[in-house]
């Protein structure tokens, strides 16, 4: 087995969350298209995106989404800038730090309304 | 090192893979503002639970949002098909096998993006448009 480090584990991350992101979208074309039903089918399909489950795993995509921007971004300053091979264990970590900084601002919106001890203005879930 | 010069001597598969590499990173950057302004919009500005048939409503009816939403989908779609390409160069190496994966590949881009093309261009909201928040 090639034992690769940092840059080994770039790659992988950017192929695994690239496919990921790419399964949700087929899902998302499906569901987006359940509109040509109209708003009965359409909402009881945005029900299911209301869920405890479904916020934590939009949350992970959001995750998968941030790091691959990130890290398509250190692809492209290795790429076009000559000093870009040099620097780029650094520039994994920055990615990887953007990914935890924009990640929490996004946790916090997505997961408020159904963790009570978060509620601010957003309205909770009422069960 | 060697910086890409546009000119020169072409890979000997053609120009296509030299094409592929370049789109990957056009689109991408297009993606980078079209992907986290979506979300922000779908997620943050308003809370999943209010993203009924009502609020598309009220956004498609100004074409510009369709617009984008398309723009959305054909380079996400074409940008991780092509990703998925690659994997498939990757791991598949029979012929029988890669005509089989390519092929289903290409299918299912074909297929999501007429879908979504479709669901676009044909959505007209009903005079009912529904609840604005589910709770």
């Amino acid at each position: 087995m090639y034992k690769g480090q940092s840059g080994m584990w770039a790659w992988l991350l950017h192929r695994v969350t690239g496919l990921g992101i790419l399964l949700f979208l087929f899902i998302h074309i499906v569901d987006v298209s359940l509109l040509g039903f109209g708003p009965a089918v359409y909402d009881e399909g945005i029900a299911l995106f209301d869920s405890v489950i479904v916020r934590l795993l939009s949350l992970s995509l959001i995750g998968a989404v941030l790091l691959h921007a990130f890290n398509g971004v250190r692809i492209m300053v290795i790429d076009f800038w000559r000093k870009g091979v040099k620097y780029q264990l650094a520039m994994f970590i920055i990615a990887l730090v953007l990914t935890i900084a924009g990640f929490i601002p996004f946790a916090i919106y997505i997961l408020a309304p159904v963790l009570p001890f978060l509620h601010t203005h957003t309205t909770t879930i009422t069960k | 090192m060697r910086i890409s010069t546009g000119y020169g001597t072409k890979p000997a598969g053609g120009g296509f893979e030299t094409f592929s590499w370049y789109f990957f990173r056009i689109s991408g950057v297009l993606l980078i503002f079209l992907v986290i302004i979506h979300l922000i919009v779908m997620h943050v500005t308003t809370d999943v639970a209010c993203t009924t048939y009502q609020f598309v409503a009220q956004r498609y009816d100004n074409p510009l949002w369709r617009l984008y939403d398309w723009l959305l989908l054909t380079l996400a779609l074409l940008h991780g098909m092509n990703g998925l390409r690659v994997v498939i160069d990757d791991y598949v190496r029979g012929r029988g096998a890669r005509l089989i994966f390519l092929s289903t590949a290409g299918t299912l881009t074909l297929v999501f993006f007429m879908l979504g093309t479709i669901t676009l261009i044909t959505f007209q909201h009903s005079a009912n448009v529904g609840v604005s928040c589910l709770h």
